[in-house]
């Protein structure tokens, strides 16, 4: 079987160096995988925010919805709904999930919402030129805080997990076939899949060096332990030093909202029968 | 022409609301078709709620003001509504709670005997109004029979001692007729949605359509319909926006306020070319503003929201059976036209309730096919602008939707003649939309169509405007679909005009601004802005005040 070709004639505009191509190619990776193990492209949808990750729609040669900035989850939540069949996974920045759709991310994870939510996060806004984001470290200088900013970032993982998430992990663009391992679990997990991806932005945040010397990868982590997932994801928090683990967090099964919404269903009657006795019942 | 009103009030919490349609249901036995105006304030427990139940011959769709029975469960009811209090009103009242002249009822010893829950004081003093207008207890029986869902023996039971208590004080009109339906307009909205195919309902709880929320996710039990009420109209917008684009139909529900949030993924919907309806129930603003009351003053919001530009629909039904059929058409409409469509209702229109005749909702074509043209472009260029749209997994087919400037396939462009010619396509849509539009039955005239004089109203004031052009030998105009507006269906209603007196509930005056960018000039604009409707005679002073 020939591989399907994955990637559009769209004129790619990343910097060089840029992170996002690692994930695009991670993404390529899981998708040729799929297939070949017989999920066929057309029944993933891609959804991406605004961004310079969200360009991945229009380089990925697969269904996709370029949605607007922070909207990704919403959009993906509906076309789940509509057609539990579907894959369906979310690229979003930083700036998209954990400020502008900072809401939507809670709730798809309190809801376990059957998407898979890949977070591009380079803790810094490229596209604008440069801003602090809410992961970006204490005193981070920026075009918007010269001085540096004057708030902790948050720890998006143990966010996620106090909401209820049920596939919680941290991938990063310098290990590419474990980000690729990483991605295909989320995808395969029933239910809310989250993953933290750090990203290298080559131009504003590089941080190729200072990663290098922290990330490890989780080995013997039981998922599937409450407290250890804490441990573990509260090792960082995204500001002071200290060994940064990449892998499955958490996982857990749990009843998915598309699940729970389309079985509570009883017997379906045609629309005009519907109509006629709801008339009759207000006679 | 048979015309009776009742006036029912109490606390909240005392089931005024479903008193009120008790009461609607004892007058569709009788031969009336009925129209109830809801009053309430923003609260749970206590205040002052009433309903006006009027029963007429013929339909309408506007409340008097004067009350022939006045129901009263707390004093405010009789202190309140002196206006509406004649020599000729029969007054029924709560003994215990109540100070006034008429049939008292002792409600709480009625309670009390029968140990019935502090709410059956409705049931009671429904039985005591029945005996006082002369309706008999076979009528209440069958009445409450079919509208209590819970303890309707012990409800009768009261019922039967209220009913035992009082006298015929003035016999209603009797009249041997079909029974038709009571709905409220947020039903009647809910019903042609559902009619028109509807497959999703997204909405956060916002008065007055609410209730739609309400009435639809109680319907999706028994039919292939999802109901979703997420975070915010945020979400709301945007999960409507995804379902479209898997194929699903869907509707959301809110208010001004709400509707601000969704002006982000309404600007969406018009660059992506997704369908979706939105009901846009209208309460008095700006901000917060009076949340239970009504108003039209979001009608320029709506012709304009969203940033950049693009093609629209917005319908403005004045009753119940123009709900249902233009709800059903509108979503038809977005579909065929791959665009966003407002149904731009009010408060007095979604939680007044109505008398019903289902009418067969006249067919709307659909979008083109996809036939198979390889690549599959989900904006394709053609004629008249509209491209075939298909929906994830096409085997074969990538579909790409983007909220940027795109080319025919869906990928960014920022190229000065991909960008030019986009917006073209999307501006022949809205040229075919408008033909549409001309060919449809978008103004409504009624009264006397040679008249001079016009009453030109949209949305609820529909109902009141009816009924006073009927006592004034004037026309009344009704422009349904308010944007693309309908020139030429407009100007055809105005022949024979020599003066327009314009109806609204806002205080500046939206829909004369509207018609003058076409040339056309109201020579009166009556308006009102404290979140109450016209009464028939109120409207009927305001207007003899211009003539």
């Amino acid at each position: 079987m020939t591989e399907r070709n994955l990637i559009t004639g769209a004129q790619n505009t990343w910097c060089p160096g840029c992170g996002n191509f690692i994930i695009q190619f991670a993404i390529r990776n899981v998708l040729n995988n799929l297939a070949a193990e017989g999920t066929d492209p057309d029944n993933v949808v891609l959804v991406s925010g605004i961004g310079c990750h969200a360009k991945i729609a229009d380089y990925m040669n697969i269904n996709s919805f370029y949605s607007v900035h922070g909207r990704t989850i919403p959009v993906a939540t509906g076309i789940k709904l509509a057609n539990p069949d579907l894959t369906v996974i979310c690229c979003a920045g930083d700036g998209d999930a954990y400020a502008e759709g900072l809401a939507h991310l809670i709730f798809a994870a309190k809801r376990n919402i059957d998407i898979t939510l890949l977070v591009h996060n380079n803790r810094v806004y490229g596209l604008t030129t440069g801003q602090y984001t809410p992961t970006s470290p204490l005193g981070f200088k920026g075009r918007s805080t010269p001085e540096g900013t004057l708030e902790q970032p948050f720890n998006p993982l143990e966010l996620v997990l106090a909401s209820g998430g049920t596939y919680i992990a941290r991938g990063s663009t310098l290990k590419r076939d474990a980000l690729g391992n990483c991605i295909r679990e989320a995808i395969g997990h029933r239910g809310f899949s989250f993953i933290d991806i750090l990203q290298i932005c080559a131009t504003y945040f590089n941080m190729t060096g200072y990663y290098s010397e922290r990330i490890y990868e989780l080995v013997d982590h039981d998922p599937g332990d409450f407290e250890l997932a804490c441990q573990k994801i509260r090792e960082w928090d995204y500001n002071r030093d200290a060994p940064i683990a990449l892998g499955t967090m958490y996982q857990i099964s749990s009843p998915t909202f598309d699940e729970r919404l389309l079985s509570k269903r009883s017997g379906l009657s045609g629309i005009n029968e519907a109509i006629k006795k709801i008339l009759d019942g207000k006679t | 022409m048979k015309d009776v009103s009742i006036l029912i009030g109490g606390r909240a919490g005392d089931g005024i609301n479903s008193a009120g349609l008790i009461i609607a249901h004892l007058l569709n036995h009788t031969g009336y078709r009925v129209y109830i105006y809801f009053d309430y304030p923003s609260l749970i427990k206590g205040g002052h709620n009433f309903s006006i139940i009027r029963g007429s011959s013929e339909k309408i769709g506007a409340h008097r003001n004067r009350c022939d029975f006045l129901l009263a469960l707390n004093q405010d009811s009789v202190d309140l509504h002196g206006d509406l209090i004649t020599k000729n009103t029969a007054i029924v009242y709560d003994s215990g709670r109540v100070k006034t002249e008429g049939t008292g009822i002792p409600i709480s010893d009625i309670l009390k005997a029968e140990d019935a829950p502090p709410v059956m004081g409705n049931s009671i003093i429904i039985g005591a109004f029945a005996r006082t207008a002369g309706i008999d207890w076979e009528t209440v029986e069958s009445v409450f029979r079919a509208r209590i869902p819970k303890a309707v023996d012990k409800n009768l039971r009261v019922a039967r001692r209220g009913f035992d208590a009082a006298t015929e004080v003035r016999k209603i009109e009797f009249h041997e007729r079909e029974k038709l339906p009571i709905l409220t307009g947020n039903e009647a909205i809910g019903l042609g949605l559902l009619q028109g195919g509807l497959d999703a309902y997204i909405a956060y709880p916002m008065t007055p359509t609410s209730n739609i929320l309400h009435f639809l996710a109680e319907a999706a039990e028994d039919l292939p319909l999802t109901v979703v009420h997420p975070e915010n109209e945020i979400a709301v917008m945007f999960m409507a926006l995804g379902f479209a684009y898997a194929g699903k139909k869907a509707a959301v529900g809110t208010s001004g306020g709400g509707f601000c949030l969704m002006t982000e993924a309404f600007s969406l919907a018009g660059m992506a070319e997704l369908p979706v309806v939105v009901v846009m129930g209208q309460r008095t603003g700006p901000s917060t503003g009076v949340p239970t009351y009504t108003a039209q003053s979001d009608l320029h919001f709506m012709i304009h929201a969203g940033q950049g530009e693009f093609p629209r629909l917005v319908i403005a039904p004045g009753d119940a059976e123009q709900a249902y059929i233009w709800s059903s058409r509108g979503l038809a409409m977005a579909w065929k036209y791959q665009v966003p469509v407002i149904l731009l209702v009010d408060k007095t229109l979604c939680e007044g309730s109505y008398s019903f005749e289902q009418a067969t909702v006249p067919k709307t074509g659909l979008f083109p096919e996809w036939e198979q043209q390889s690549p599959y472009l989900r904006y394709a260029s053609t004629e008249n602008g509209i491209s075939p749209m298909i929906f994830p997994p096409s085997p074969g087919a990538v579909i790409k939707v983007n909220s940027y400037a795109h080319d025919q396939s869906g990928i960014t462009s920022e190229n000065a003649d991909t960008i030019r010619r986009m917006t073209d396509k999307r501006i022949k849509k809205e040229e075919c939309l408008k033909k549409e539009v001309d060919s449809l039955d978008a103004v409504v005239v009624e009264g006397r169509t040679d008249a001079p004089v016009a009453l030109l109203c949209w949305g609820s004031n529909r109902g009141v405007c009816r009924e006073v052009a009927k006592h004034l030998d004037m026309k009344v105009i009704q422009p349904i679909i308010l944007w693309p507006f309908p020139e030429p269906a407009f100007r055809e209603a105005l022949n024979g005009v020599n003066r327009i007196i314009s109806v609204e509930d806002s205080s500046c005056g939206q829909i004369s601004m509207l018609v003058a960018r076409y040339g056309i000039k109201i020579h009166n604009d009556i308006l009102r802005y404290d979140g109450r409707p016209f009464t028939v005679e109120e409207l009927e002073e305001r207007v003899r005040e211009v003539i």
